[in-house]
């Protein structure tokens, strides 16, 4: 069976095409695009991935608008029923505004946009997305962000902590994130939103391919689902 | 009673001679709607006219030129059926008004230009030009143009790659802030300007129209003065979310086969988009001004024609279209209005309200528009009224270690991450290299690559506005060759102060020729560009004029970008200075950084040995003979070392001892190369270019020397320190 993957364009999303390129890298297979305005999803998905960007032009706060969009509705549905959903840099920030991750992703500390390739800690690599890593592994991802300064309340960041729900960790300071937390997934750990780009880092020569793993991990667990 | 009185006249800008000029064209007095309209085409910005008589003798011609200039960019073949579409352009005025807004609105109209042509922008650069660093305002300007360059770059999703930033005391009240795009289009899609087909729709697509940048052609034709504040309601606001929107739709309409023409509505707005379609294609043009999509109740004509409001394009459809292309436009949410139609006989004409409101002849609006061969100094009174003083007497130096960590540090040559990081380079997930000699992005989905660079070296050109010229060309080829492209061609930019001083006039003949030779001798011509010229300020206090800034672009191919070459070094390569080492320090960084001292005559381009030089070292690329490549510009051959050491956190050992003069004069035509051995000497002996070995690559972190040493940790401290200090101490 063919990976069948969903890339969701928001009006101002501006990596849907790298998400929709790395996607096909790793599976062999080019994701179905829907647009932002479409009330449902294709059926029988393996992976949703919402991309980076603008989406709304970040006009009222980043993903704010995004997340009350009618895809989104189906994207949670889908997500309830267990379907795997990657939210990266403005697609984490959306998955917040959602609801379907706690917290939110404030201004930068030193207010300005930042992009670099960024240090990262694997935390957790017994999660669908990770399994590719090993644990405490230091990867090198892109990040290329204005809002990514990761907040959530003390007795959240202690659950997520606990329950294995932190993903990736900024190997140093970046942003003002709290706790250096880069990534970090729900509850039941079929969706993970992530500040850096993993998409960029599939080949060597975009810088390094660090980013290879995670969409392979993604593509192998659907092929274990099967 | 006259409604055009000579105070009117003056407030457009016009003088007498070119008011007659108007009534000629008209055969009648205009009223002020087509007053404003003249003023506008026959504005410094649209209409070229100081500088379009030499513009004319630059080559603009080789056998990969597609489109050369006149067009919204410049186009080239770059194979397989695709194009590179090019151009940079200035948003000078209103980036010292208001930084922010002044810098987006500037990449958003250069975005435009790309795009009306059916190109993907694939990379944005800039060029900018500040003045002191401890100038009151500078912080202020250079946060505020940095920040609103990423912002709408951020958000457009073009990559920012790579760009050349400098500070100097005659920027102090007139920043330069100059944006190049490059996209990339099939050469089946191209799409032009003239607009054709009698009765054919005209249709105007995008965002609203409202008061902002009324006249800001106008402003950006006029010498600065005091209330520059006063002049903020003329920059206009930028949207890059709609621009988004923008470039989708319009790519989207261009797969189909609706468009006839297409122009973007960038300085003045609506005239000069509706002008340049009708006068490209020869033909008339009617427009109902109560279809203009307006962003406020009561605007008028007047202001409607002369709106500067960002994200909007004026199309040419053919007919029958219409319905398709506005469910594309209205699908992307964007404002989709049929505002007229192409007519024959060769008039704009207005209607407002029912009534012709504006009724001019667009021949004579464009051929009587009034072109000027400006007097210009000789070289001797240039020379004299320039003050540059000859080379004085040298000391040598002391401490070659202590006087390149000082250089290192200066504003002129510090690190510019900084700026760089706040700028996404890596969107597209196209970007090869930045932070090099040239940028490096592929073209999506082949083996090819562009390498982009921009250049220009301002107290050259003032020194000595021949040389400066042939130097600014001659050094975006070089950065091109030196990551292994083949160069192609060039944008510039052309930043002078008033050409109606013959001093200033005289700079901007010498850099033209100057220019124009290189690009001869290099094979390397000019496909589009942009002339700024009034870049001068009272604000500082009295006539002060920028150095002259003939900003170059420069675009060149790498044909498999496996072979792409960076700077990067490893430890035991041998280090080589390929090409022709001169000693003069005349205008050198070292020179004004260590001894305070700005004299001489800047150092001469050879442009037979730049060819020569730039070919062989594209062929050792090729041949996988250079493991690393480097230019040698600011700074000179030990600057350039010490960025190659920091950017690959490696080393070095040098050899034989030298003087100042070689490690820090500023030699045009030489590359650092690193290799696995010694047998380049052999291969540029053979090939006739001069090679000599430098030192190597060492595993110990520091740049070694008989007589001194600098630590890596030093070197990047120094490199470090000037923008974090400033910025955020």
């Amino acid at each position: 069976m063919a990976f069948r993957a969903a890339v969701i364009t928001f009006p101002g999303s501006n990596c849907d095409r790298d998400m929709a390129v790395a996607v096909e890298q790793a599976s062999g297979t080019a994701p179905i695009r829907v647009w932002h305005g479409d009330a449902e999803l294709p059926e029988r998905l393996d992976f949703i991935a919402l991309p980076g960007g603008f989406s709304y032009g970040d006009y009222l706060r980043s993903g704010a608008m995004a997340a009350r969009s009618p895809i989104m509705r189906a994207v949670i549905a889908a997500a309830e029923r267990g379907v795997p959903v990657l939210g990266v840099c403005n697609g984490f920030q959306v998955l917040t505004e959602s609801g379907l991750l706690p917290g939110a992703l404030m201004r930068n500390a030193a207010q300005n946009f930042i992009c670099r390739t960024a240090a990262l800690k694997v935390e957790n690599n017994q999660t669908l997305f990770t399994r590719g890593y090993d644990a405490g592994q230091t990867i090198h991802i892109p990040i290329a962000h204005h809002d990514g300064n990761y907040f959530a309340d003390e007795d959240t960041l202690d659950r997520l902590e606990g329950d294995g729900r932190v993903a990736f960790r900024y190997a140093e300071p970046c942003n003002g994130s709290r706790r250096d937390i880069a990534g970090i997934l729900n509850r039941a750990g079929n969706v993970l939103g992530m500040m850096p780009h993993p998409e960029r880092a599939m080949e060597a020569e975009q810088g390094g391919s660090d980013g290879r793993a995670l969409f392979a991990s993604i593509v192998e667990a659907a092929l274990i689902t099967a | 009673m006259s409604e055009i009185t000579p105070e009117i006249v003056e407030a457009h800008g016009l003088n007498l001679e070119e008011y007659d000029r108007v009534l000629a064209a008209m055969g009648r007095e205009p009223n002020l709607l087509e007053l404003g309209i003249f003023s506008v085409m026959w504005s410094e910005h649209c209409s070229y006219k100081s500088s379009r008589f030499y513009l004319k003798q630059l080559p603009t011609e080789a056998p990969w030129v597609i489109c050369g200039p006149g067009e919204n960019a410049g186009v080239i073949d770059i194979g397989d059926n695709q194009a590179a579409i090019f151009k940079m352009e200035s948003h000078n005025h209103p980036s010292y008004i208001e930084p922010y807004q002044g810098a987006a609105t500037g990449v958003g109209g250069i975005l435009r230009d790309v795009f009306t042509m059916g190109a993907r922008p694939i990379a944005n650069l800039n060029a900018l030009r500040f003045g002191r660093p401890e100038h009151p305002k500078m912080q202020h300007l250079v946060k505020g143009v940095v920040a609103g360059i990423g912002g709408y770059g951020n958000c457009v999703g073009v990559p920012t790659v790579g760009g050349e930033t400098n500070f100097d005391p005659a920027y102090d009240g007139n920043i330069l802030v100059n944006a190049m795009t490059v996209g990339v289009a099939d050469q089946d899609k191209i799409f032009y300007s003239a607009a054709t087909g009698v009765g054919n729709p005209i249709v105007y697509v995008g965002s609203k129209t409202g008061r902002d940048g009324i006249h800001g052609a106008t402003m950006a034709s006029a010498d600065f003065d005091d209330d520059s504040d006063a002049k903020r309601p003329t920059v206009q606001v930028g949207d890059p979310f709609t621009e988004k929107l923008l470039i989708e739709a319009c790519l989207e309409l261009m797969a189909t086969d609706a468009i006839v023409a297409i122009q973007d509505m960038g300085a003045a707005g609506l005239t000069s988009s509706s002008v340049e379609m009708a006068t490209n294609g020869k033909v008339g043009i009617r427009l109902d001004m109560n279809k203009v999509p307006c962003r406020e109740d009561g605007m008028t004509p007047y202001e409607m024609m002369l709106s500067e409001s960002q994200e909007r394009m004026l199309m040419v459809l053919k007919p029958g279209k219409e319905a398709m292309a506005e469910a594309i436009f209205h699908k992307w949410e964007l404002d989709f209005a049929v505002i007229g139609e192409v007519t024959e006989g060769g008039h704009m004409v207005l209607e407002f309200g029912g009534e012709v409101v504006c009724d001019i002849p667009l021949g004579p609006l464009a051929e009587d528009a009034p072109e000027y061969q400006r007097p210009y100094a000789t070289k001797d009174e240039y020379q004299a009224w320039a003050q540059v003083k000859p080379l004085g007497e040298i000391p040598e130096s002391t401490d070659i270690g202590a006087d390149l960590l000082k250089l290192m540090a200066s504003p002129a040559l510090a690190s510019r991450r900084w700026i760089a990081e706040q700028y996404d380079s890596q969107v597209g997930a196209d970007t090869l290299q930045t932070g090099g000699d040239a940028a490096v992005v592929r073209v999506h989905g082949t083996r090819k690559a562009l390498a982009m660079t921009t250049d220009c070296t301002p107290r050259y050109c003032y020194a000595d506005p021949y040389e400066g010229g042939k130097q600014a060309v001659a050094e975006a080829y070089r950065n091109l060759c030196a990551v292994g492209a083949r160069p192609l061609a060039i944008t510039n930019c052309l930043n002078f102060a008033n050409p109606q001083r013959p001093e200033i006039m005289a700079q901007f003949v010498g850099c033209l020729e100057g220019m124009g030779d290189a690009c001869r001798a290099l094979d390397f011509p000019i496909v589009s560009g942009n002339v700024s010229l009034y870049n001068e300020s009272k604000a500082t206090g009295g006539g002060s004029a920028i150095l002259p800034t003939p900003a170059i672009g420069g675009v060149g191919i790498i044909e498999d970008y496996s072979a792409m070459m960076r700077p990067r070094m490893t430890p035991n390569m041998e280090l080589f200075c390929v090409g022709k080492a001169t000693s003069n320090l005349g205008q050198s960084i070292w020179l004004k950084v260590v001894h305070g001292r700005t004299e001489g005559s800047p150092p001469a381009t050879d442009l037979a040995e730049a060819r020569k030089t730039g070919e062989f070292i594209r062929t050792l690329i090729a041949e996988g003979e250079a493991s690393a490549v480097h230019d040698v510009s600011d700074g000179g051959i030990l600057v350039a070392l010490a960025e190659m050491a920091l950017a690959s956190d490696t080393g070095i050992k040098l050899g034989r001892v030298q003087d100042a003069g070689y490690w820090f004069a500023e030699h045009q035509g030489c590359y650092i190369v690193a290799c696995a051995d010694n047998s380049l000497l052999s291969l540029a002996a053979q090939a006739g270019i001069p090679c000599e070995h430098l030192g190597s690559a060492q595993t110990d972190a520091e740049i070694t020397a008989d007589g001194w040493n600098v630590s890596l940790t030093d070197l990047r401290e120094a490199h470090e320190s000037f923008f974090r200090d400033w910025m955020e101490g």
